[in-house]
C-alpha cells in the first residue's frame, strides 16, 4: 500500500526534523532512493522545484508524494509531514509558556542550536553533491550561497538566475 | 488562551497566514514575522521570538509549527487547523502545478538543463542559510565542536538521523550545562 508507505516515511521525517525540514533532506533522499521512488539527481531537481514555490520547504514532501502516487499521494505525504510535529508543538507550547524563564530551558536551547547548525550544513553538503555534477553547477551554488549570506537579493531571483544559466550554458 | 476580546477569529487568522504563505518565497519566516508583528500586531517582537524559538527546536517544519501553536493559543484545535491550512493552501496548490509541469516536461533537454541550474542554485540557497544559522555557533570552540561533530556523524559517517541526535544531544547538553549561567 503505497499511501501507507508515504505516510509512515513522512511521519517519521516530521518527528526527526529537529531545527526544520532541511536537516532531514539527506535521510529523506536516502529513503526515497532506497525505495526506488527517485534517483538522487531527481531528488535534487524536485527540491529545486519545491524551493521555487512560495511556502515552507516541507513542500518537497508534497512533490515526492505527487511523483509516487499522484494527488492523493501529495496530500497524504504533506499531512504526514505536518501532523505529528504540529501536534507535539501545540502540546508543548503550553508548557513552554509556563517555563519561560527556567534555567533548563536555556540549557536545552543552547544545546540544540549547534546541532541544528551541523545538521543543516550536512544537508547543504548532501544537496551540493547531488546537484553539482560539474564546475559550472558548483559555481552557481557558490555564487548563490554568497549572495544569500552577504546581500538581500530576493531568493526567487537567485533561483531564476540559476535556472537561466542552466538553460543558456548547456542548451 | 487570551481573553475573549483579544482572541482572533478563524477568518482573521486564515487571512493572515494565507498571505504569509503566498508571499513566502525562499522561506516564510520573514513574511510571517512582518504580518504577525509589524502589520497586525498580533504579537510583540519578544513574544514572536519566544514562540518561534520553541517551534525551531521542536521537530517539524518551523513555520507550520508556529502557525499551529499560534492558532491553538487563540481558538484551540480548530484554530490550529485554520492557521495551518491557511498557511499551506496556496503553496501546496502552486507546488502541485509546478510538480505536474515537471513530471510532464522534466525530460525535455532545455527543461532538464534549466532544472540542473535551478537545483544548483537551490543547494546554494540552503548552504547560505545553513551558514547564517550556524554562524553564531561557529565562533566559540565548544559550539563549533558540536557543529563539526554533528556534521561528521551525519554527512561523513552517514549515521541515521535518530542515532545522530541520540549521540550528539547528550554531549551538547553536557557542554551547555557549563556554558549557560
Amino acid at each position: 500500500m503505497i499511501l501507507l508507505a508515504l505516510v509512515l516515511l513522512f511521519a517519521e521525517m516530521s518527528l526527526l526534523a529537529i531545527g526544520g525540514v532541511a536537516s532531514t533532506l539527506p535521510a529523506m533522499a536516502r529513503a526515497v532512493v532506497a525505495r526506488h521512488w527517485l534517483t538522487a539527481p531527481q531528488f535534487a531537481a524536485l527540491f529545486g522545484v519545491a524551493q521555487s514555490s512560495p511556502g515552507p520547504n516541507m513542500l518537497i514532501a508534497t512533490l515526492i508524494g505527487l511523483h509516487v502516487a499522484g494527488i492523493s499521494g501529495a496530500l497524504a505525504a504533506s499531512a504526514a509531514m505536518i501532523a505529528p510535529s504540529s501536534t507535539l508543538t501545540v502540546l508543548v507550547s503550553g508548557l513552554w509558556e509556563r517555563f519561560r524563564a527556567a534555567h533548563w530551558r536555556r540549557v536545552v536551547q543552547a544545546a540544540i542550536t549547534p546541532i541544528t547548525g551541523g545538521l543543516l550544513l550536512a544537508a547543504a553538503s548532501f544537496l551540493i553533491r547531488a546537484a553539482d555534477h560539474d564546475w559550472r553547477a558548483a559555481a552557481i551554488t557558490l555564487v548563490v550561497a554568497l549572495f544569500t549570506l552577504k546581500s538581500r537579493v530576493h531568493p526567487l531571483l537567485l533561483l531564476a538566475g540559476g535556472a537561466l544559466i542552466g538553460v543558456l550554458g548547456y542548451a | 488562551m487570551p481573553v475573549e476580546s483579544q482572541r482572533l477569529t478563524h477568518a482573521e487568522m486564515f487571512r493572515g497566514f494565507f498571505i504569509a504563505g503566498l508571499s513566502g518565497f525562499g522561506g516564510v519566516l520573514p513574511f510571517a514575522r512582518r504580518i504577525v508583528v509589524e502589520r497586525r500586531k498580533w504579537l510583540t517582537e519578544a513574544e514572536f521570538a519566544d514562540l518561534f524559538s520553541l517551534c525551531q527546536f521542536l521537530p517539524g517544519p518551523n513555520i507550520v509549527n508556529f502557525a499551529a501553536a499560534f492558532g491553538a493559543r487563540h481558538r484551540g484545535i480548530s484554530g490550529a487547523l485554520t492557521a495551518t491550512v491557511g498557511l499551506l493552501a496556496a503553496p501546496i496548490v502552486i507546488v502541485l502545478i509546478l510538480g505536474t509541469l515537471y513530471e510532464r516536461f522534466g525530460t525535455l533537454p532545455v527543461v532538464h538543463h534549466g532544472l540542473g541550474g535551478l537545483a544548483a542554485a537551490a543547494s546554494g540557497l540552503i548552504l547560505g542559510t545553513a551558514l547564517k544559522i550556524a554562524g553564531p555557533s561557529l565562533r566559540h570552540p565548544a559550539t563549533l565542536g558540536i557543529v563539526v561533530f554533528a556534521f561528521v556523524l551525519f554527512a561523513v559517517l552517514r549515521l541515521p538521523l535518530p542515532l545522530v541526535i541520540a549521540i550528539a544531544l547528550p554531549v551538547s547538553l553536557g557542554l551547555a550545562v557549563f556554558r549557560v549561567k
